[in-house]
C-alpha cells in the first residue's frame, strides 16, 4: 500500500500544482487583457506595467507603502476565510471597518489621556467590538431566523455609512470645524497617545501591518488548532453531520460572522490610527475611508484560496497592485480605475477557471486510481477503493473537497 | 460458455463476447462474456463497482466498447444509443423510474410510441394493450389511474408494461426488488417467471442472494470487471455465490452467543413523532431494547422508521410519549444531550449525517469526542493524542485507507461505514442506533460490520437495528419487530422468524402465524 501512498500524495501534489498555475494563469489573462486596455489609451503597456511594478515593489518605501495598503485587505480576507469555513459569506467588510473605526475613534476621543502601551489595545479592543457587533448581528440573523447573511451584510454596509456620515456631521465633528464655520466632517486630531508606531523609519510601515498578519495567523490556528474551530469548521462542511454529532451548529454560524466581522473592525481601527491624518473622515460615502478593503479583501482571500495563510501573500499582490497603479497614473497618466478594472477581471477569471481546475483535479483522481490498480496488479482481492465505476464516490470526493470558489459561486 | 445448461436454443438471443471497456484508470470489463436465451431467467450478480452496470450499459448503447462483440439472434448489434436499443427490442426498468407523476397510467406508456394516427397518440388502443397485457402477466394496474397515486409496485408494473408494450425481448431489470415488499417480490417474480415462459429473455441484477437464488434459470457473477463464473442455483448457496462475489469465503449470519441480560436500557413508550408531511409518521409507539440484545425493525421503507430513530435521538420533536437511555429521560432532549446520556447513532444517510466528506479520516473519527480532555486542552487540540487515537481506531476497524489525513469521501461505503462505527463504539455506549448499517456496502465489510454489532451486543450495549434489508435484520436479531404505518404490529423471537411470515406482517396482514401472534403481547398497539 505504500507505493499506492505514494501516488497518492504525488497525485495531490500535482492536483494543488496544478490548482496554483490555474490561479496564476487568471492573473496573466487579466494583465493581457490590461495590456490591451492600456493599448487603447494610447501608451505602452510595457512600460504602463514597468510603472506599475516598481511603484509597487520597487524599494523599501514602496513595499512598505504596499503592505500599508495590504493590512485593511489582510483583516478583510482573514475575516472571510473564517466565514467561509463555516460556510457564510460576509459581504459586510464595510460596514464592519466603519464600525470598528467609529467605535474606536469614539473610545480614544473619550479617553484621550491614557498612556500609549494602554491606549493603543484598548483603542484596537474597541475597533474589533465595533465589527464583532456589526458581523454579529446579521451573523445571529442568519443563525436563528434563517435571515440570508449575503442580504443583510450588504444593507447594514448602507446602515453604517449613514450612521458614519451623521456622526462625523454631528456629534463627532471637531469643535474647530463648528466654530470656523467650514464644517468638514471630520473628527479632531486623535490622541497622539493612539497613533499606531511606524516600525520602518520613513515609511508607512505601522504597528497594524504586524497586527494584521497576526491575526491572519491566529486565524489559521484557531480554524484548525481548536475545538471551536474544528467545530466551525465541521459545521461549514455539513450542517446535518454536526448536528448528529451534538454540534451547537447555530451558535457556530454566529460566531463565524461575528469573528469576520471583528477582523473587519480591526481593520477600521487599524486605518484610523494608522492614517497619516490621524482623524476620521468622510466623504460622504465609505470608500473614502474603507478604500474599498471591504470589497477588495474579499478579492484576496478568493485568490489566496479562502485560506488565511495564503490570503497573506494575495493581499500583498492587491496591495501592491493598488499603490502600483498611482505610480503608473503619475508617469504615464492611466488612470488608476485601469487596476480596479483588473482586479474584477482576476477574480472573474479565479472564479471561472474553477470549472477547468475541477476537470483537472478529476483527471489527475483517475489517473491515479489507474496507478493503483497497475500496483495493486496481481492481488485483485483487497481493493482500498471501490475500483469500476465509482463515479458516485469520486463525485462526491470532488463535491466535498475544499473548493472555495465554487461554493461562494454556486450561493444565491 | 461450456457450462451453461439450461434449455438451449441454437443462437442465443444475446450474446456479448470479450467485452472490455477501459475508463481512465480503469478497467471496468475484462473480456466479460455474457449470453442470454430466450425464455431464460439470467441473473447478474457483482458488488458495487464490480462492472455490471457497465456491462448494461454497453448493451443499452450508452457506453461503447473497447473491444468485444455483442450479438443479437447471432447477428451482430448494431445498438448505438438507447433509442435503437429500444428498436432492437431491448428493455430496461431502471431503479428509478422514468414516468409521470401527472399523467395517467395510459397516456404515460403511450409516451414515445410510434402512433399510426398523424401525431395524436393512440390512447384507446394503448389502454386496450395495456389491459390485455395485464391478464397475460397477471399484472395488476390500472390504466385510467393517475402515477402519483400509485403504490412503488404499481409504478414499477407500468414500466414493465412499458416495456412490453415496445415489443422488448430482451428485459433488463436493475435491482428491481429493492423498492418492492416480499409480497410484491413474489409477485414480480412470477410475472417475471410467465414473461420468460413466452420466450422473452431477462437480465435480473440484484445483490439479494436469495432472491436471485429463487428466480434465476444461470447466474452469472461479475468481481473487479471479470467473470468470476456462471452457475446455476441448484449447484449453490448463499455462502457460494457471497465466496465468488468477494472472492473468499463470507459468513453471512454472525454467531450469536447468549447473553447475560443487562435489563431495559433503552425504552420508549407511547412515542408519537409527527413526519414531514404533517401526519404522525410514529403512533403510540412501545418498545423496549434490553442490553446485550439486538432488536431489530423491519418494514418497508417509509413506515415510520426514520422517524423513529430521529426522535430518538433528538433530531426531531417527539409530540408525545417518552424515551430514555439507562434510566435517563432523555424525551425531546438536544442530540448533545442524548450522545451524553449513552446513545450511539449510525445514521441512515451516511454521507450526509455521519461523516463530513471534506474532512480527513482523523477529523471525521473526533467528532463526537473532539472537546473531551484526552483530545482538548484548554481549547486547543492536542494533536498527537487525536493522531494516535485515529490510529488505533482505524487498525482495530480495518477501515481501509491510506492514511489519516485522506479525505473521508474518497473512501469507499464500506469503509465510511467502518469508520462511523469506530467512532460511535468508542467507549463503550449503553444503546447503539443503528440505521440500514450495510446499505450499498459490499459484503467483506457489511459481515464484517454484522461481526461487530454481535461483538457490541456481547459487550453488554442494547442495539437497536432498523434494516429494510430482510435478511439482515433475520440474522442479527434476537428479537424482530415489523413496524407498519407508524406502529409495531409484531414481535417476532428470532426463532419463529420466516421471510414469508415477516413479509405479510409488513405488508399490513394480520399476525396469522402463531408465532407472530404470541409476540405482539406488550408492544405496539397495532
Amino acid at each position: 500500500m505504500l507505493a499506492g501512498r505514494r501516488a497518492r500524495s504525488r497525485r495531490a501534489t500535482l492536483a494543488r500544482l496544478g490548482g496554483i498555475s490555474v490561479g496564476g494563469s487568471a492573473v496573466i489573462l487579466a494583465l493581457l487583457i490590461g495590456a490591451a486596455m492600456i493599448l487603447g489609451l494610447g501608451a505602452n503597456p510595457l512600460e504602463g506595467y514597468g510603472e506599475l511594478l516598481k511603484g509597487a515593489f520597487g524599494g523599501t518605501e514602496e513595499l512598505a507603502e504596499s503592505a500599508a495598503k495590504a493590512m485593511p485587505l489582510l483583516f478583510v480576507g482573514t475575516g472571510i476565510c473564517v466565514a467561509f469555513r463555516a460556510k457564510v459569506i460576509n459581504i459586510g467588510g464595510e460596514g464592519q471597518i466603519i464600525a470598528g473605526g467609529l467605535l474606536s475613534t469614539m473610545t480614544a476621543l473619550a479617553v484621550p489621556d491614557l498612556p500609549a502601551i494602554v491606549l493603543i489595545p484598548v483603542v484596537l479592543f474597541m475597533g474589533l467590538v465595533g465589527g464583532a457587533i456589526w458581523g454579529g448581528i446579521p451573523g445571529a440573523l442568519k443563525a436563528y431566523l434563517g435571515v440570508n447573511e449575503i442580504l443583510s451584510t450588504i444593507m447594514l454596509n448602507l446602515v453604517a455609512v449613514q450612521l458614519f456620515n451623521y456622526l462625523l456631521r454631528a456629534p463627532l465633528m471637531d469643535p474647530k470645524q463648528i466654530e470656523l464655520g467650514t464644517r468638514i466632517p471630520q473628527t479632531k486630531r486623535l490622541s497622539e497617545n493612539a497613533d499606531l508606531p511606524i516600525l520602518i523609519e520613513g515609511t508607512r510601515f505601522h504597528l497594524g501591518v504586524v497586527v494584521a498578519l497576526i491575526a491572519a495567523a491566529v486565524a489559521w490556528f484557531f480554524l484548525w488548532r481548536t475545538t471551536t474551530g474544528y467545530r466551525v469548521r465541521a459545521v461549514g462542511a455539513s450542517a446535518p453531520a454536526a448536528r448528529y454529532a451534538g454540534m451547537p451548529v447555530k451558535r457556530m454560524t454566529m460566531l463565524a460572522l461575528t469573528i469576520s466581522g471583528a477582523l473587519g473592525g480591526l481593520a477600521g481601527a487599524c486605518l484610523v490610527f494608522g492614517s497619516e491624518t490621524h482623524r476620521l473622515q468622510t466623504e460622504g460615502f465609505a470608500t473614502g475611508f474603507t478604500g474599498s478593503a471591504g470589497f477588495n479583501g474579499i478579492v484576496a482571500a478568493l485568490f489566496g484560496g479562502l485560506h488565511p495563510l495564503f490570503t497573506i501573500p494575495s493581499s500583498f499582490l492587491f496591495g501592491g497592485l493598488l499603490v502600483g497603479a498611482n505610480a503608473m497614473q503619475r508617469v504615464i497618466q492611466i488612470p488608476v480605475d485601469l487596476v480596479i478594472g483588473l482586479n474584477g477581471l482576476i477574480v472573474v477569471f479565479v472564479v471561472s477557471s474553477n470549472t477547468l481546475r475541477e476537470r483537472l483535479s478529476r483527471y489527475m483522481s483517475i489517473a491515479g486510481e489507474a496507478a493503483e490498480h497497475e500496483e495493486a496488479g496481481a492481488h485483485p482481492a483487497p481493493v482500498v477503493d471501490e475500483a469500476g465505476t465509482t463515479e458516485p464516490a469520486d463525485a462526491d470526493a470532488l463535491d466535498g473537497d475544499d473548493d472555495p470558489v465554487r461554493t461562494l459561486e454556486s450561493e444565491p | 460458455m461450456t457450462d451453461t445448461p439450461g434449455e438451449r436454443t441454437e443462437v442465443p438471443l444475446l450474446e456479448m463476447r470479450g467485452i472490455t471497456k477501459r475508463f481512465p484508470g480503469v478497467l471496468a470489463n475484462d473480456s466479460v462474456d455474457f449470453d442470454v436465451q430466450a425464455g431464460e431467467i439470467h441473473a447478474l450478480l457483482g458488488e458495487n463497482g464490480a462492472g455490471k452496470s457497465t456491462l448494461m450499459k454497453i448493451l443499452f448503447g450508452l457506453y461503447a466498447p473497447d473491444s468485444g462483440e455483442v450479438f443479437l439472434d447471432g447477428e451482430e448489434s448494431r445498438v448505438h444509443s438507447p433509442a435503437t436499443a429500444i428498436a432492437a427490442g431491448i428493455g430496461m426498468i431502471h431503479q428509478h423510474f422514468m414516468l409521470v407523476p401527472t399523467l395517467t397510467v395510459t397516456e404515460n406508456v403511450a409516451l414515445g410510441l410510434k402512433s399510426h394516427r398523424k401525431g395524436r397518440p393512440d390512447l384507446a388502443g394503448v389502454r386496450a394493450r395495456i389491459i390485455e397485457l395485464s391478464e397475460t402477466y397477471g399484472l395488476d394496474v390500472q390504466p385510467d389511474a393517475y402515477l402519483w397515486q400509485l403504490a412503488v409496485g404499481e409504478r414499477q408494473r407500468v414500466e414493465i408494461i412499458k416495456a412490453l408494450l415496445r415489443e422488448a425481448r430482451l428485459l433488463v431489470l436493475d435491482e428491481p426488488t429493492a423498492v418492492l415488499t416480499p409480497g410484491e417480490v413474489d409477485d414480480l417474480f412470477i410475472t417475471l417467471r410467465r414473461m420468460a415462459n413466452d420466450g422473452q429473455g431477462l437480465i435480473f441484477i440484484s445483490h439479494k442472494l436469495h432472491e436471485v437464488l429463487a428466480l434465476a434459470d444461470r447466474i452469472t457473477v461479475l468481481r473487479d470487471g471479470c467473470v468470476v463464473g456462471t452457475t446455476v442455483p441448484a449447484d449453490t448457496d448463499r455462502e457460494g455465490l457471497a465466496h465468488m462475489m468477494v472472492g473468499r469465503p463470507v459468513r453471512l449470519a454472525p454467531d450469536m452467543a447468549e447473553t447475560e441480560d443487562r435489563g431495559v436500557r433503552l425504552s420508549v413508550s407511547g412515542l408519537t413523532v409527527v413526519g414531514d408531511r404533517g401526519t404522525d409518521a410514529v403512533k403510540d409507539l412501545d418498545l423496549d431494547v434490553r442490553g446485550g440484545r439486538i432488536l431489530g425493525i423491519a418494514g418497508v421503507s417509509g413506515n415510520g422508521q426514520r422517524e423513529l430513530a430521529e426522535a430518538i435521538a433528538g433530531l426531531r420533536p417527539v409530540a408525545a410519549g417518552s424515551v430514555s437511555i439507562d434510566g435517563t429521560d432523555v424525551t425531546g432532549a438536544e442530540p448533545k444531550q442524548v450522545r451524553h446520556a449513552g446513545l450511539a447513532f449510525i445514521p441512515e444517510e451516511r454521507m450526509r449525517d455521519g461523516a463530513i466528506g471534506s474532512f480527513s479520516v482523523s477529523e471525521n473519527l473526533m467528532l463526537l469526542a473532539h472537546a473531551e480532555p484526552r483530545f482538548s486542552s484548554r481549547g486547543v487540540l492536542r494533536t498527537t493524542a487525536i493522531k494516535t487515537h485515529g490510529e488505533s481506531l482505524v487498525d482495530e476497524y480495518a477501515v481501509k485507507t491510506p492514511d489519516l489525513s485522506t479525505t473521508t469521501s474518497s473512501l469507499s461505503g464500506g469503509n465510511i461505514q467502518k469508520l462511523i462505527l469506530a467512532r460511535e463504539l468508542d467507549g463503550e455506549p449503553p444503546v447503539l442506533l443503528a440505521a440500514q448499517p450495510t446499505r450499498g456496502v459490499d459484503i467483506g465489510a457489511a459481515e464484517y460490520i454484522h461481526e461487530r454489532l454481535v461483538a457490541q451486543r456481547e459487550r453488554g450495549t442494547a442495539i437497536l437495528v432498523i434494516s429494510e434489508d430482510l435478511d439482515e435484520v433475520m440474522a442479527l436479531s434476537d428479537d424482530v419487530a415489523v413496524m407498519f404505518e407508524g406502529r409495531i404490529v409484531a414481535v417476532v423471537p428470532r426463532a419463529d422468524c420466516t421471510v414469508g411470515g415477516l413479509g405479510l406482517l409488513m405488508a399490513g396482514g394480520e399476525a396469522d402465524s402463531p408465532a407472530g401472534a404470541a409476540a405482539t403481547g406488550g408492544t405496539g398497539t397495532g
